[in-house]
């Protein structure tokens, strides 16, 4: 139970990763791409739809991580409290930022949201890669299951580590650099014209990036986590993973290059769950290892919720979530296509 | 000051009662358009439309700022209060979880095709996106108050070897009596929000002599909502939620009444301040005997007092707790007084000349705000010394990792923030408010 509940929220997790991923990287580009005020406008409507249901699935995951896992959700967010604290005003500010610009047509109040919504992306960007690494590199757990991270220490690592050290640091590069692919392949997709072809040379351009932070990450992983390679060796079919991760890597160029946008865009999806399914599988069975002491790390089955409770969970988690997937395609499908500018709404 | 425990408390208590200045117009305007929405489609008449075309661009302006303030709530469940989390989790994340999953994904879906998808969408299609909505948001409120209610009257729980509780009944869990109560009760006082609200803007139109068609609806609809809210509000959804105070928290009522002497024939404080270091009140306007017949529907029947409870089991701040009650209760009374009067005139075809009426309808908008708000006040600051009540005191759940210091610190990083955000709203509703209902510029991307 405690496994299946383990499936669940990476798979949620992920899906937040990838979907509000692209809506993040849109707001990335956003203001590189979209010279006039019309390309913005587009850019905007390509995630105006879906922004706000993406991001409900970074409270979906939350809430079931919550439900599932008590004892990570409590551990995990009072130690990580500043960024948590920091992420929720990015969210607020990204938040008014796409949805309050619109409600006066003056361009000094249009270019105030312009870069709080662009900046608040990137920022997120880089704050959600850290929290990644910092989950990979462990946490100062206490014996009581309780931590407090600094913002920083000395950007090194050892028991007593920061939010931010070189690793983390790293891991919010690569963040920035996968989501800023992933949302120029998504406006590329969603727009035509020069905006999409605009748009598809930022994505080729920062491919060969995403190329070197995809290699620079793996190989710090290797040092920093060395017990990563336990799961990996017990089960070797564990390597199709990083396969998977690099096929899709260079099939994101291919595709990119040959114009063949959705393909592309798939090809990102692919890369960027493989990574994410990539880290879990070298965590399991621990969903928070301690720098402390490898003893004290938090697994699903010290903090997991109890048995009853994940089996009724178990019950309405399938129906809500055939509920959520059918909304979701009615909604994707009723803004399929290419944006427009002319007529009502988004 | 100084004290973490208190930083923790602030900082849950202030974003708490900010945010939810939001939901309660969103969930109780959601009927009421639904309501202009189907009027719209009976009666073939455009200015319904454009009534509800306005009040859901004030709906969407107002749900935005819902949303972002909304995040940090779930968030500071794990920030603020781990150890809480750490011992409740196994239940209440039950609830928290299927919010998300039931309401938010349904909500997010159609609030856009509600909002920009009317030319996409046929009639009939674009009614039911505005009930899907109206659905999201009121099951929204569903599984929070479900969740309240646990802490204010734990059940289907059983305690864990590791000192945690665990969900035992799923079904106890979601039929607490004490939820639906107080489910009913908030609702309630959510649709009173959203009637004053309508009603107020209505008035200021007729007043103003400008969409006088669009005021009359608004002043229409939101009298008789009014009206149906305040007097539900009063009964039965606040009484059945008193009665299970006084069954289950006999202690909370003892102090939102200011009782300090256990006795038959209790009387009933209307007006005063209380004295805790001397247990009486001041300037006393009371009712004899009144209290002991709304609890018990006995005018001699015994009422325990706060001397009957040891000291340690009181909630923490009395006078607070007091007055919130008192605020609600007068407030609500004066609401019923208020919409009695307006749909009698309304009744008599008289409403929209009479000018000091519409001036009181205008005036009225802030106070079920602060209703809604000294509620809420009462029903957390009751719950007190408990966290979760008779199974973890409030002093033992925030989060010891988290200094005074960090808390103070994303404190007042909130204040500003919401300083900003309430200043944008007031700015972006002043402007739909002017521009009026006829206005067909709804903000797109």
């Amino acid at each position: 139970m405690e496994t299946v509940w383990f499936i669940i929220v990476s798979v949620m997790i992920a899906a937040y990763v990838v979907l509000d991923g692209f809506d993040l990287g849109a707001g990335i580009i956003y203001l590189i791409v979209g010279k006039t005020i019309d390309e913005r406008r587009k850019v905007l409507r390509s995630i105006g739809p879906v922004w706000d249901g993406n991001e409900v699935w970074l409270l979906a995951a939350g809430g079931s991580l919550y439900f599932a896992y008590p004892q990570l959700y409590a551990s995990a967010f009072s130690g990580f409290y500043l960024p948590l604290m920091m992420v929720l005003w990015l969210l607020m500010l990204r938040g008014i930022g796409i949805e309050l610009r619109a409600h006066m047509d003056n361009p000094v109040w249009r270019g105030f949201f312009d870069v709080i919504f662009s900046v608040a992306s990137a920022l997120l960007a880089i704050f959600f890669g850290a929290a990644l690494g910092n989950v990979i590199r462990g946490v100062p757990l206490n014996p009581d299951g309780y931590f407090f991270e600094p913002l920083w220490t000395n950007f090194k690592l050892g028991t007593q580590p920061g939010i931010l050290d070189w690793y983390t640091v790293m891991a919010g590069v690569v963040a920035l650099v996968t989501l800023t692919a992933h949302g120029a392949l998504y406006v590329a997709l969603k727009t035509d014209g020069e905006l999409s072809d605009r748009t598809r040379r930022v994505a080729l351009s920062v491919w060969p990036v995403q190329l070197a932070v995809t290699l620079i990450s793996l190989v710090a992983t290797w040092f920093v986590r060395p017990s990563i390679k336990t799961n990996y060796l017990a089960y070797p079919i564990g390597f199709l993973i990083p396969t998977v991760v690099f096929a899709s890597l260079a099939l994101m160029f291919v595709w990119t290059r040959r114009g063949q946008e959705m393909r592309a865009f798939l090809a990102s999806c692919v890369y960027i769950t493989g990574m994410l399914v990539g880290a879990v599988f070298a965590l399991y069975p621990v969903v928070l290892p301690a720098s402390t002491d490898p003893a004290l790390s938090l697994t699903i089955y010290t903090a997991a919720a109890g048995h009853h409770g994940l089996w009724v969970g178990l019950i309405w988690w399938v129906f809500g979530m055939i509920l959520a997937l059918g909304y979701f395609i009615f909604v994707y499908r009723m803004f399929r296509g290419k944006v427009q500018l002319e007529g009502e709404g988004y | 000051m100084d004290s973490p425990l208190l930083i923790h408390r602030l900082h849950f208590a202030f974003t708490v009662t900010f945010h939810y200045l939001f939901p309660q117009l969103t969930m109780g305007l959601a009927p009421l358009i639904v309501i202009l929405k189907t009027l719209a489609l009976r009666r073939n008449d455009e200015t319904y439309n454009q009534a509800a075309r306005f009040w859901a661009r004030i709906f969407g302006i107002n749900f935005v700022i819902g949303v972002v303030t909304g995040i940090p709530m779930e968030f500071q469940f794990g920030t603020n209060w781990a150890v809480f989390s750490r011992f409740a989790g196994g239940v209440i994340g039950q609830t928290l979880a299927m919010e998300g999953m039931f309401a938010f994904f349904l909500e997010s879906a159609f609030l856009g095709l509600f909002l920009y998808g009317e030319k996409r969408l046929s009639p009939r299609a674009h009614w039911w996106s505005a009930v899907a909505v109206f659905l999201g948001s009121w099951l929204s409120g569903f599984f929070i108050i479900v969740t309240d209610a646990w802490m204010q009257h734990p059940v289907g729980y059983a305690k864990a070897a590791d000192g945690s509780v665990q969900l035992s009944s799923f079904w106890e869990l979601v039929l607490n009596p004490w939820a639906w109560w107080q489910y009913a009760h908030n609702m309630s006082g959510a649709v009173i929000t959203g009637a004053f609200v309508m009603a107020s803007v209505g008035a200021f139109y007729l007043l103003w002599g400008k969409f006088q068609e669009h005021g009359k609806i608004f002043v229409r609809v939101g009298v008789i909502a009014g009206l149906i809210s305040s007097v539900t509000q009063l009964f039965p959804t606040g009484d059945g939620q008193g009665v299970l105070i006084a069954k289950h928290q006999p202690v909370t009522l003892a102090a939102m009444e200011a009782l300090f002497e256990s006795g038959p024939g209790a009387p009933l404080v209307l007006i005063g301040q209380p004295d805790i270091a001397q247990r009486r009140i001041d300037n006393p306007l009371i009712i004899p005997k009144m209290l002991s017949f709304l609890t018990y529907r006995a005018w001699e029947a015994e009422v325990r007092g706060l001397n009957a409870f040891p000291p340690d089991m009181w909630p923490d701040n009395i006078p607070l707790l007091y007055f919130s009650y008192h605020i609600m209760v007068g407030l609500g009374t004066i609401f019923i007084a208020v919409m009695v009067i307006a749909a009698l005139l309304l009744w008599r075809g008289k409403l929209f000349s009479a000018r000091w009426m519409l001036w009181i309808l205008l005036l009225s908008l802030p106070f079920p705000y602060i209703a809604n708000t000294a509620g809420w006040t009462t029903a957390e600051i009751g719950r007190q010394p408990w966290l979760v009540y008779g199974l973890m005191r409030t002093s033992s759940g925030y989060s010891h990792m988290v200094s005074a210091g960090n808390g103070w610190i994303t404190f007042l990083g909130f204040l500003g923030m919401y300083m900003v955000l309430g200043i944008l709203f007031l700015f972006l509703v002043r402007r739909e408010i002017e521009n009026g209902p006829a206005a067909e510029t709804a903000a797109s991307h």
